[in-house]
């Protein structure tokens, strides 16, 4: 690690204004922020430790929302009686991820800001258009196994690699922000970017911008959901590939659907035009399997990837299923 | 032991030695110079150091470091307790575990600055004076190890997911202890142990 400035402020008043100063960044859980910062991936002046301020640690239910503090630990909202009955979905997903000591550590405002595994990230002896933009891109051509296979670019093929984001892009998410120029509220699928011709901008917060409070929108949609992901070992892994599906169901036909893509894409992907395709179709699974090609249709390739597809497919079937023994 | 600065032990010189490229915690003391500011305040500039007061298996302890220091160097490097093992640094093989607050949590990615205030215990806090933690007994009996150098971690590690309640099946254990691997694959004893050792933990 370099040298940094260190700050733990006891507000969070007092944190924003500690952000202000050039290339301060917030450090909660530091699962993401020290693994990097050891491999001089980030190298930031000044850390100001946001993990232990006050009033950020509650999830709450609203009249129209269920509200998660951006320090909530991953552990304890795997854990919420609520999330386990009414949204499993949000629940699975944080107990698939990571370890037992990671999901102690790890809060939901770092965990949806995590970046990507991508080894040529991780490495600074490799060219990389994210890390050191207009350097290149050593995955395109080098062994890209792990890499998505929806929503890159000529610039980078690197995915997303967390797993309550893809949950949480299923569903109706906004994500409140306060820095110095005071609060705004953010649409969940316009949190992060995709790489375009800029995969050195991974999110769309400002800098010095803190991530308060993490609001799913209730629905109905939440009690027939699931999290299904499939990993190289049966735990402790990154998603090969992973799916988010929520139904409400009308008998044998889907009223509502809706399917979040993890492992397989840039960013948490909500796969739109399946999610359509399925609506008003009886639920068996060869109307799974087509809604799983439809998500995968603009699938573009790479040496060691393609496999992303047809495995893609079938953990939305598997997914779809699985949900709709729920409803 | 509260001496900040143990004399140059073998162990630190070559820790400090094998760690060289990537300079950090082991080579704080080197750095800094009279860009160094010292603080009381809980904050410290790049470079500089910070006053740390780690509470560690009952202990209180006042360190000064550099804020890069991870709770495992400081543990190591400064305490002088080795128990608590490194393997992979990144958090990836759970080696490093201690408890934090009763919570287990990876030292190698927490900052030892970021402990101050909190309640750790290590390998060499769990046992009641000579007589083992039921945890460290029903390794010792299961034969739960080969070289061992996993065991510190598997070991609080095991604590805490009876206490969690998240050892209530083999296959529970198994999901529950994923964070910690095993070079030497001694999984299977160490799914007996645990099984063992709820039971006299009273759970
Ligand atoms: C070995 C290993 C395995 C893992 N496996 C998985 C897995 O299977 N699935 C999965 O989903 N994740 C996995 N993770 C990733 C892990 O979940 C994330 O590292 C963690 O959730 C990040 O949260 P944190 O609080 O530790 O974030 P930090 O490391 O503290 O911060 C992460 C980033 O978010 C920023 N940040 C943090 N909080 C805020 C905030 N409130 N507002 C604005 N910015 C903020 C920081 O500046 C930093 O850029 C794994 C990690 C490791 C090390
Ligand atoms: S040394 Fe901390 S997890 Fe491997
Ligand atoms: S006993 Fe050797 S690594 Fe586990």
């Amino acid at each position: 690690m370099l040298p940094f400035a260190y700050e733990k402020p006891k507000s969070l008043d007092d944190a924003v204004k500690a952000l202000a100063d050039e290339g301060a960044v917030p450090i909660a859980g530091g699962t993401t922020m020290i693994d990097l910062m050891k491999l001089y991936v980030l190298q930031p002046p000044k850390l100001v430790d946001i993990g232990g301020l006050p009033g950020l640690g509650e999830i709450e239910e609203t009249d129209d929302a269920v509200v998660f503090g951006a320090l909530v630990r991953m552990a304890d909202a795997a854990e919420h009686p609520l999330l386990k009955s009414d949204y499993p979905a949000l629940s699975e997903a944080l107990w698939l991820a990571a370890s037992p000591q990671i999901r102690n550590m790890a809060t939901l405002g770092g965990n949806v800001l995590q970046r990507t595994r991508c080894p040529y990230f991780r490495d600074t002896s490799y060219r990389c258009n994210r890390r050191v933009p207009g350097s290149g891109c050593d995955a395109i051509g080098g062994i890209n196994r792990l890499h998505a296979v929806l929503g890159t670019s000529e610039t980078c093929i690197a995915s997303y690699p967390g797993d309550w984001a893809v949950a949480l892009a299923a569903f109706d998410t906004e994500v409140d922000a306060v820095s110095r120029a005071g609060k705004r509220t953010i649409a969940f699928a316009d949190l992060h970017l995709r790489p375009d011709d800029h995969p050195e901008r991974v999110h769309a917060l400002k800098e010095g911008e803190v991530i308060t409070h993490v609001r799913v929108k209730k629905t109905p949609l939440g009690k027939a959901s699931t999290y299904y992901k499939v990993r190289d070992r049966e735990s402790y892994a990154f998603a090969l590939a992973s799916v988010a599906a929520a139904l409400v169901m009308d008998g044998e036909t889907v009223k509502d659907v809706r399917l979040g893509l993890g492992g397989v894409a840039s960013v948490p992907w909500r796969a739109r035009e399946a999610e359509d395709g399925l609506k008003g179709q009886e639920l068996t699974p060869e109307t799974a399997r087509r809604a799983g090609e439809t998500a995968f249709r603009d699938a573009r390739t790479y040496d060691h990837n393609a496999f992303k597809v047809p495995l893609g497919v079938e953990t939305v079937v598997e997914a779809l299923m699985s949900a709709k023994t729920r409803a | 032991m509260t001496n900040p600065t143990p004399g140059a032990s073998r162990r630190e010189f070559l820790s400090t030695a094998a760690s060289a490229p990537l300079v950090a915690g082991a080579a704080a003391g080197v750095l800094g110079g009279e860009a160094r500011a010292q603080t009381t305040t809980g904050a410290a500039m790049a470079g500089g150091q910070v006053l740390v007061t780690l509470k560690v298996n009952g202990q209180t302890h006042r360190l000064s470091l550099d804020p890069r220091v991870t709770l495992v160097d400081a543990l190591r490097e400064h305490l002088g307790l080795t128990g608590t093992k490194v393997g992979c640094n990144h958090g990836q093989c759970g080696a490093c575990t201690v408890h934090k607050d009763g919570v287990r949590v990876l030292s190698c990615l927490t900052l030892a600055v970021a402990a101050e205030g909190s309640e750790i215990t290590t390998i060499e806090g769990l046992a009641d004076g000579d007589e083992l933690h039921p945890m460290q007994a029903a390794f010792v009996q299961h034969d739960a190890y080969q070289c061992g150098y996993c065991t510190p971690g598997q070991i609080l590690s095991a604590v805490a997911c009876v206490k969690e309640g998240h050892a209530g099946s083999d296959a529970e254990i198994r999901e529950y202890m994923s964070g910690n691997l095993c070079r030497c694959g001694a999984y299977v004893n160490i799914v007996a142990a645990i099984n063992d050792a709820k039971t006299k933990m009273g759970a």
